[in-house]
């Protein structure tokens, strides 16, 4: 009864926290412009399916896509044994399922188990792809400090979970057999069975302990996971979801029309212009309130584990650019006006800083809108987008830009070509 | 060479039926130019009913819009879509995948639509339907770099390997190649600014994996690409053993 009433007063916080945590980040998203995205429903949930729920992409790399997968799988599977953990913890059962599922029931966790090992197993692959192997992705400077310990320390509260699983599935064996009334029979489970078999010595009362201890190491660490969320990199495991769901599905090559810009040049030419429901009075994007919801969903689905910034070309031959540190700082700095904005109690509140003190002009001037970092993305998060977005707001609204392009844009204006050339345009064909 | 413009051709009744979009580089740079003089040359030889805009062209708009000038690009798309929608054009081929890119995908957008091909695509066409024909004399391997504007943004990989297919050759894929091609460095108006710093250039970065793959000719659908690789294979001083190409002059090259 102790036990009950401790697991429910426990849960009702730790959901109230969680709701916080998470009503923050709805709210930070919601800092971007509105973006309207409808039709192409089918296509939408085509891509979410393919590659959120399907995991496409993460195989194109089979090591880390395989191993992934495991914790995925192990994930999505040890759910149902959290169903089952939180209806005991309600209603003071033990393994309510265990009964009404019969041979099922020994089949589930025994898969459950199964998977348990393998994900135990990629979790020691990843701790060690981070810090004994150090793959270069790792390594990159805007995952110093926080970041790389967010990701070490999901990695160890996985392997604690795992441990407090087959804890409790071992000892409960032996009290199946020393107490059959008190604990319903699951069935023989081969890999915790294996530690059972050098349990039959202990006695009684160590068992009930070990087999409590497991119980709650496990509810315990899957609450914090679920306070930590919101403040972590691993958000990726709701969020993948609507982000591949609202993904850009326009062709890569085309980028967004700024219609109040076509309509002003319209005008210049004489040219039939368009109505504009709400038109805007700046171009591109300063600050994350300039990016679409749809971009600071995607910053807050990063899980940032880099495959953007390996195949990137600017990156890779030493550039300061990095597709993954423009993902994270958009997160950033969105946390910041979030926060600052809650503070103040107002919704258009400004702390006078932007997007340009996380992400200097030496970076997004380096990108050659190769895609590279668009096709690597797992979770179908472009990088791009942010990036072009930021070069027309320092060009448009701030007149800034890399020098060198002053030629090129005098050359257009005023030829029409991205050279001055004194020759006619066809005057190749003569040569 | 003779190359018909197109409102010379309207002008006497006619209707050509391609329009062969030059671009700026295949229209100002001396290497360029020399690909805009193959690929017409090509079209000819095929007897296709082709002309160019000739004064009428402007550039695309393409490195205004990704260095963030959208006025800019708006001037001109704007422009070219009025001398495209007058002329009723109906099919577009490019020489260069950033023109082809920015026809096919930015324009309709601002009511300029046709059917836009990529040189590399036509190639194939022209290749399959026998209006070209190449020598049956086997030649060397050739190396194929993808440019990111025809393979990774418009999913064109198979084409340009389709056209080098007709000859009797070995393709060398580069280290990474299809859409995990590497980037020649000049892609969102890079060609006309000076590099932000870093330890190497991007162009050296490639050219390396052309020297790699071994062969003495590497092909590219792209002028800005071989632009690059020129200068990258220069850097590494390969040039006197590495060539690049058009996907045009490795054809009109073994032409029958």
């Amino acid at each position: 009864m102790i036990q009950v009433l401790m697991f429910c007063l426990l849960s009702f916080g730790i959901f109230r926290i969680a709701w916080k945590g998470f009503s923050k980040v709805y709210f930070n998203i919601m800092l971007g412009r509105d973006e309207h995205v409808s039709g192409n429903k089918g296509k939408r949930i085509q891509q979410m399916l393919l590659f959120a729920l399907g995991q496409k992409k993460m195989f194109e790399r089979p090591v880390s896509g395989i191993f992934h997968f495991f914790i995925y799988a192990a994930f999505i599977f040890t759910q149902i044994e959290l169903i089952e953990i939180i209806s005991d913890g309600i209603s003071g059962h033990h393994r309510i399922f265990a009964e009404p599922l019969g041979k099922f029931y020994n089949f589930l966790i025994n898969f459950i188990e199964i998977l348990s090992l393998l994900a135990l197993a990629a979790t020691l692959i990843f701790l060690s792809r981070r810090n004994i192997i150090r793959l270069l992705r790792f390594q990159k400077p805007e995952l110093r400090g926080w970041p790389s310990m967010d990701a070490n320390l999901i990695l160890l509260g996985e392997i604690l979970l795992i441990i407090a699983i087959f804890t409790m599935n071992s000892a409960d064996q032996q009290l199946q057999i020393l107490e059959p009334n008190h604990y319903p029979s699951t069935g023989r489970l081969y890999l915790s069975g294996l530690v059972t078999d050098h349990l039959n010595s202990f006695p009684k009362d160590y068992l009930v302990f070990m087999e409590r201890a497991g119980w709650w190491i496990h509810v315990l660490v899957i609450y914090g996971f679920i306070i930590y969320l919101p403040y972590s990199k691993h958000l990726h495991i709701f969020l993948a979801f609507p982000n591949s769901y609202f993904s850009r599905i326009e062709p890569r090559g085309s980028m967004s029309n700024i219609p109040e810009i076509e309509n002003e040049v319209r005008g210049m030419f004489g040219l039939a212009t368009q109505e504009i429901i709400s038109p805007r009075d700046s171009f591109g994007a300063s600050d994350v309130t300039e990016l679409s919801w749809r971009q600071l969903l995607e910053a807050y689905s990063c899980t940032e584990c880099g495959r953007c910034t390996s195949v990137c070309p600017a990156n890779l031959t030493g550039k300061k650019l990095s597709p993954r540190a423009v993902m994270m700082s958009i997160r950033d700095r969105a946390e910041e006006l979030g926060e600052f904005r809650r503070e103040h109690k107002d919704n258009n509140a400004q702390d006078g800083k932007n997007l340009f003190d996380y992400i200097s002009r030496e970076e997004i001037y380096a990108c050659t809108s190769c895609n590279a970092c668009v096709e690597a993305c797992p979770v179908l998060i472009n990088p791009l987008i942010p990036i072009l977005e930021m070069r027309r707001s320092d060009i448009l609204m701030n007149s800034k830009g890399p020098s060198d392009w002053l030629p090129m844009f005098n050359s257009l204006e005023n030829n029409q070509s991205v050279w001055s050339m004194s020759e006619a345009r066809d005057a190749w064909k003569n040569h | 060479m003779n190359v018909p413009i197109y409102n010379e051709v309207v002008a006497q009744g006619g209707q050509p039926e391609i329009l062969f979009w030059v671009g700026c580089a295949g229209s100002y740079d001396a290497r360029a130019q020399k690909i805009s003089r193959a690929f017409a040359e090509i079209l000819t030889r095929a007897g296709i009913s082709f002309a160019i805009l000739g004064e009428e062209e402007k550039c695309t708009g393409d490195p205004a819009r990704r260095a963030g000038n959208e006025f800019l690009f708006q001037i001109l798309a704007l422009q070219n879509i009025e001398t495209l929608n007058l002329y009723k054009v109906k099919k577009i081929v490019c020489t260069c995948p950033h023109c082809f890119n920015t026809l096919r995908n930015e324009y309709p957008a601002l009511g300029g639509t046709y059917e836009v091909l990529h040189h590399s695509q036509f190639l194939e066409q022209l290749l399959n339907d026998g209006l070209i024909k190449i020598h049956d004399t086997s030649t060397a391997p050739v190396t194929y770099h993808d440019s990111c504007y025809l393979g990774r943004i418009n999913g064109v990989y198979e084409a340009p390997r389709e056209v080098i297919g007709h000859l009797k050759t070995e393709i060398r894929e580069l280290k990474r190649s299809r859409k995990n091609g590497l980037c020649c460095g000049a892609g969102g108006a890079q060609m006309f600014k000076e590099d932000e710093p870093g330890h190497k250039r991007i162009n050296i970065e490639r050219a390396g994996e052309v020297v790699a793959s071994g062969s003495n000719k590497v092909v590219a659908n792209c002028p800005f690409c071989i632009t690059m690789l020129e200068d990258g294979i220069k850097s590494l001083d390969k040039q006197q053993e590495i060539m690049v190409l058009d996907l045009t002059e490795l054809i009109l090259e073994n032409c029958v």
